[in-house]
């Protein structure tokens, strides 16, 4: 076995799944020109393992999104959807998509393609009324499965329980409706060994990204869960079912298996270990991260690396002898976890203290996302009125600048430090 | 005898508190802070030094604090206000648990350990509706004296209704009351209640524990005292020096480094 070094390893995930995105957005744009339309997904259920087998490019409009704000161009794109008519009250990663449709596909990255069909869950209730606007824009065909959603905290059932039997079935029958529609938007016939072998792609990456979120209870913490998580969150979401993303996910947990291996942490003086509850504050990305790990924090984990992946980190793999079967199954343990991750979190974060070894959870509520905001404050006092443990609530955003203060973040994460610092001296204090 | 201070730069006034070893005050000082914060900072301590007949040597170690604390040019680090006014508010009144601070653009909520730690807080977002700019738009539209405005409010008998909503639409919505025939003094007592009300609200998120101190410049204002013993179904602590308490705060936390810097070093064995 050739011997590994840091130079080649240490950094390979983040160059490759830069790489990955290029050549992702290159594949959208030269489908955009050659007039081949895409399929418009989600991160929460997106299906890709099934739409890959029609050939369709897969679109991610909130990675998209996203990317604009990242490359600090998001204000052009929510001023132009506000023009159009939008309110400045409406999820930011919708108006940053308008705005994409109006200058007729163009972003920073690329071109996408216009939408063949769209394809989404009830995760979040902005998805339904987003395709809509695709339906309206392109008359494009939109699918909504309907996930039963878990009942209650805890309550999500597994295979063999009759609940979860009957509500497989459910989901099972819808997916067969879904089909049909695919072979007519793509001119395709469904070819269910290409399923098998897109399964069995998404079967590799999952075990890879469970094995990947665990190295992360190393210590040293291996990567950070906000800034490095969400480069391995796209290629998990952009690539799932491919040769490409099942590689990429062997290759990454070599990587942090060695710096595991090796205690090379991301920081190079990790203090305190946190978790992170909502979605990145995009607009200032790198300098949000920063104001953590200036001062010595590190995010270990995050709830974001569970729900916009689509629930994948439980484990679940297909069983590929009975592929529909065991796809509507994981999309019900997946999208159920994904949305457990949003509304029911007490027991996923109480689990993860313990088992990241945690010293304070951070929540970030965000404006323009009120499915994942809401409640972020009651599903606080739950989690604090359970476990001792420090947290600190900071509200900005994931695409908007203007309501993005760097100086009232800042101010209140020195206090949490600050804060972290006076609790580890009284604990020293009291074991001496 | 060495002195410890803190600098406290805030958003509409700088405060400097000097204490002995003994944590006693021994020279307070406040002017506004303007638009040169660098100058407001190095005014308040100067006349703080000028205050104690102090000389800038006897002064051991400095520590910054408030919105402008990177802005404390002389001092030698720098603690947000958050963990000053906890550790201050824990100095002057060893039983709290919970401080509230009401400054002249955000109110902070803050719960604190038996040593002065902060355990939690909350701020105001983005938003200075329940602040001490509040009750500036208020001062403004009836033209009385910020100074004035709770001697008036306690006055009132019954309290107007004024929205919580926002301190711009304040002076506004004062005005409306005032040519629907209100008594000023029944206006401002809403006022006052309004803000407790707000603050009753930050209070909550982080858990109201007994007792509860109050701090900030608002402190001064005897209605608002009023109205928040009333919300909160208990009488507040205020200090004499509510106004100083980020300050001294400060130099509290200054104290501690002079004397961790004179503990003999510890040897591992």
């Amino acid at each position: 076995m050739a011997e590994t070094t840091v130079d080649g390893i240490v950094g390979r995930g983040n160059k490759d799944g830069a790489r990955l995105f290029r050549e992702w957005f290159a594949g959208l744009t030269q489908a955009a020109e050659e007039g081949r339309g895409g399929a418009y997904v989600f991160v929460m259920g997106s299906l890709v393992e099934l739409l890959r087998t029609f050939d369709l490019p897969i679109v991610f409009p909130e990675i998209n999104s996203l990317q604009t704000a990242v490359r600090r161009v998001a204000h052009e794109y929510l001023n132009e959807a506000e023009d159009y008519g939008y309110s400045p009250d409406i999820c930011g990663y919708v108006k940053a998509d308008v705005a994409t449709q109006l200058r007729g596909g163009e972003l920073p990255m690329g071109r996408i393609p216009k939408p063949a069909i769209a394809v989404y869950t009830n995760a979040c209730n902005t998805y339904i009324k987003w395709a809509e606007i695709w339906e309206r824009m392109y008359h494009a065909p939109t699918f909504t499965l309907d996930v039963p959603g878990t009942r209650g905290e805890g309550g999500q059932t597994w295979p063999g329980d009759p609940d979860f039997e009957n509500d497989r079935r459910y989901v099972q029958a819808q997916l067969q409706e879904l089909i049909p529609v695919l072979e007519q938007v793509s001119g395709l016939t469904f070819d269910i060994d290409r399923l098998r072998e897109s399964m069995k792609q998404a079967n590799a990456m999952t075990r890879a990204w469970k094995r990947v979120l665990e190295l992360n209870q190393s210590r040293p913490s291996v990567f950070n869960a906000l800034s490095d998580g969400t480069i391995f969150l796209g290629v998990a979401n952009g690539f799932r079912g491919s040769l490409e993303g099942a590689r990429y996910f062997e290759d990454l947990v070599e990587e942090m298996e060695y710096k595991s291996a090796n205690s090379i942490g991301t920081l190079t003086d990790e203090r305190y270990r946190l978790i992170f509850v909502g979605v990145p504050c995009y607009p200032i990305f790198r300098r949000f991260s920063e104001l953590f790990t200036e001062l010595g924090g590190n995010f270990v984990s995050s709830t974001y690396l569970r729900f916009a992946s689509g629930g994948t980190s439980l484990g679940f793999e297909y069983d590929l002898d009975r592929p529909i079967e065991s796809l509507a199954e994981g999309v019900l343990i997946s999208v159920r976890d994904a949305m457990d991750n949003m509304f029911f979190q007490t027991e996923i974060l109480l689990e993860m203290i313990d088992t990241y070894r945690v010293d304070g959870i951070v929540y970030h509520p965000i404006k323009s996302c009120r499915t994942v905001s809401t409640g972020l404050a009651d599903n606080r006092r739950a989690l604090m009125a359970r476990r001792d443990i420090p947290s600190l609530f900071i509200e900005s955003d994931m695409m908007d600048r203007r309501v993005v203060s760097e100086a009232q973040l800042k101010n209140r994460i020195d206090a949490f430090f600050e804060g972290l610092a006076a609790r580890r001296q009284q604990a020293a204090i009291r074991d001496t | 005898m060495a002195y410890a201070a803190g600098v406290d730069v805030g958003s509409t006034q700088t405060k400097a508190v000097i204490i002995d070893e003994g944590k006693t005050i021994v020279a307070r000082s406040l002017t506004m802070t303007g638009a040169n914060v660098i100058r407001a900072a190095e005014q308040a301590y100067a006349e703080a030094l000028a205050a104690g007949d102090l000389r800038e040597e006897e002064v051991e170690y400095i520590v910054g604090t408030g919105y402008g604390r990177y802005k404390v040019t002389f001092g030698n680090t720098q603690v947000t206000e958050i963990s000053c006014h906890g550790r201050g508010a824990v100095h002057m009144f060893p039983g709290s648990r919970t401080v509230v601070d009401m400054g002249g653009q955000d109110t902070k909520a803050i719960r604190v350990s038996p040593t002065g730690e902060i355990v939690d807080f909350c701020m105001n977002d983005k938003c200075a509706a329940g602040t001490g700019r509040f009750l500036g738009a208020a001062s403004s539209a009836l033209d009385i004296p910020i100074d004035d405005l709770g001697p008036t409010a306690l006055r009132g008998e019954k309290a107007v209704k004024i929205s919580t909503t926002c301190t711009v639409f304040a002076e506004s919505e004062v005005l409306s009351w005032l040519g629907k025939g209100k008594k000023i003094e029944d206006i401002l007592l809403g006022v006052h209640q309004s803000i407790a009300g707000r603050s009753t609200g930050l209070l909550r998120r982080v858990g109201i524990e007994d007792e509860v101190t109050f701090t900030g410049g608002v402190a001064k204002n005897v209605a608002m005292i009023e109205a928040l013993n009333q919300s909160l179904g208990l009488t507040v602590n205020v200090s004499e020096e509510s106004h100083y308490m980020g300050a001294l705060g400060a130099a509290l936390f200054a104290l501690d480094h002079i004397l961790a810097s004179r503990a003999p070093a510890r040897h591992e064995a």
